[in-house]
């Protein structure tokens, strides 16, 4: 196993990932198997090669900074689990 | 005569509208009744969008009797369930938006509707596009036409499905690693991934934004071409859509491929390649050498190495793009949340499958500190390298041309124990992501009557080539045509 449960643990907790328990065993031999598989990229002999930033080489388009999209906050709103007068509710954060 | 419209492509069904041989409403209703009796058992569409379809066939009806219409009026399509239609409901084949309602439409939805084209429904996916046989959806499992008990391929195997079956004409789909192609291959039908940004990703939920790109499965690659010129070119509202001047992918199809070089790539047909697919392709390229094109031995040496390159960069933009599910503005939200970081990690917890997360941990391993320049960096070095060999290739060819799966269609749960086994799966389609180049799947033969697929492959806008190709290598072949027995 290149990876033990507390790297896992550490990793679910880094992305935000409750595992139930039955599924984390699944994940930590699955994940190390796929860790295991990218490894190999460690033989490649890449020296002096500069790392890939766009496949086409291109760079990023500019726009002017101005006001495009019209306010929908009501229309977006509809998909949000908890809102409230246009606010979206989470559990308390400062007691 | 209304019972065989299922059988016709996208060009003839354009032909008989014109020709007022029937309506957009009876081709409509046709295809709709077909998708109401025979997709109980294929599981190709997450939603029918039924009421809309025979609204937009009126109206596509109307404005032709006007002598209006774009270049689509009245034709029908699908689309793959990760492109967002306004008020109709988009779950990426995940419970994280099994309710999600799009507040907007997809460029691409926008511009085929523009078009005239009718849209019948969402299909089914692997969740979040992640999977190569559609058994990570939450919706179930698409089962391949050709075979009941196998797999149609993924990601766009609900689109690929749908067209096999004869239930649309074209689908879309999208394709960060083959998720266009792979089921193409899998289900006798054609499958089109353009260049890197020639197409907008706008409303087209992300998934590893430098690979993803959105494109067509259809029954021939005429259609591929008319539904590409419609869909291609610059969007502003996507940044990484690029500026580039769309030909006529119709009109390009007539040229001859006379001289055409086609390149043929030696690592293709080592170890890995079925036997029998091997043969199959092989059969491809001598019928493309017959039509006047000359065929080249050229080398891909880091082929092998696109798979790890692939699931340390795909994995890692999958981290952080799905980062946005945080259970508050949309999404799946947790019962009775402890405090936020409850919420947030029980509402992804619950609302992703088993891959997903995998993807996502694994994206957040490589990226973590102390292993980004070991992975991360390592990974856009490799695939620099594999860029280059393309482009070293390219110089030599105008079309690379191989198989685009290494098996036909795998049963159902074959292989969903290792996830390095279906990973392989995509061995030779992600090479044209990683490198941002166009590539078609058409059908080109069968193996124990599944469908098997000839890949190829061009440089940078050279969809008209690719198409070009696949269409003369059609007139001489009718693989495209055969279609699943039970479903004629």
């Amino acid at each position: 196993m290149s990876l033990d449960k507390d790297q896992v643990q550490h990793i679910a907790m880094l992305a935000r990932l409750r595992l139930a328990d039955d599924e984390f065993a699944e994940t930590v031999d699955k994940l190390s198997r796929i860790v295991d598989f990218v490894d190999q990229l460690s033989q490649a002999a890449t020296d002096d090669v500069v790392p890939m930033a766009h496949p086409l080489n291109a760079s990023q388009r500019l726009r002017a900074d101005r006001v495009t999209e019209t306010d929908r906050r009501d229309d977006i709103q509809e998909n949000a689990p908890s809102v409230e007068g246009g606010l979206y509710l989470v559990p308390k954060v400062i007691e | 005569m209304s019972q065989d419209l299922h059988t016709l492509t996208l060009t003839q069904l354009a032909a008989g509208l014109g020709n007022g041989d029937y309506s957009s409403v009876q081709l409509t209703e046709a295809l709709l009744a077909r998708i109401a009796s025979l997709d109980k058992t294929l599981n190709a569409f997450v939603t029918v969008t039924a009421d809309a379809a025979l609204a937009a066939a009126r109206r596509a009806d109307e404005s032709r009797a006007a002598g209006k219409g774009g270049v689509l009026n009245g034709l029908p399509v699908v689309h793959k369930d990760i492109f967002c239609t306004r008020g109709v409901l988009t779950t990426c084949g995940s419970r994280m938006l099994e309710n999600f309602v799009a507040p907007y439409d997809a460029t691409i939805v926008e511009r085929l509707n523009a078009a005239g084209a009718v849209v019948l429904g969402k299909t089914n996916m692997d969740e979040f596009a992640m999977g190569s046989s559609n058994e990570t959806s939450y919706f179930g499992p698409v089962r391949n036409p050709w075979d009941l008990e196998r797999s149609p391929g993924g990601s766009s195997g609900g689109s690929a499905a749908a067209v096999a079956a004869r239930f649309a004409p074209a689908a879309t789909g999208t394709d960060t690693g083959g998720s266009i192609r792979q089921p193409a291959a899998l289900t006798g039908t054609v499958g089109l991934k353009p260049t890197y940004g020639r197409v907008s990703r706008y409303g087209m939920i992300a998934f590893a934004s430098s690979l993803d790109q959105a494109g067509v499965i259809t029954r021939s690659t005429e259609d591929a071409a008319l539904l590409l010129g419609v869909m291609a070119g610059l969007d502003e509202r996507d940044s990484t859509s690029i500026d580039h001047p769309v030909p006529d992918y119709v009109d390009a199809l007539s040229g001859p491929i006379d001289g055409l070089r086609v390149g043929v790539v030696r690592q293709h047909f080592d170890a890995g390649l079925d036997e029998k697919c091997a043969a199959a392709v092989r059969e491809a390229l001598a019928v493309l050498e017959a039509r006047g094109a000359v065929l080249t031995e050229v080398d891909l040496p880091n082929l092998d190495l696109s798979v790890p390159t692939y699931y340390v960069v795909a994995p890692a933009e999958c981290s952080s793009n799905l980062s946005r599910f945080d259970g508050i503005r949309f999404g799946h939200r947790a019962d009775n949340p402890e405090d936020l970081l409850d919420l947030y990690c029980r509402s992804r917890g619950e609302g992703f499958g088993a891959e997903v997360k995998r993807r996502i941990m694994t994206g957040t391993y490589v990226l973590s500190a102390g292993y980004y320049d070991a992975y991360y960096l390592k990974a856009q070095q490799v695939r620099q390298l594999i860029a280059d060999d393309f482009k070293k290739a390219f110089a030599e060819v105008d079309v690379i041309a191989g198989p685009t799966s290494p098996t036909p269609a795998f049963k159902l749960g074959d292989k969903t124990d290792d996830p390095i086994t279906m990973y392989l799966n995509d061995i030779y389609t992600i090479g044209a992501n990683l490198a941002g180049l166009p590539a078609l799947s058409t059908p080109c033969g069968f193996v124990e009557g599944l469908p098997v697929g000839l890949h190829l492959v061009g440089p940078h806008f050279g969809e008209a080539a690719l198409l070009r190709c696949s269409h003369h290598y059609e007139q001489e072949t009718d693989w495209h045509t055969a279609c699943p027995e039970s479903y004629r």
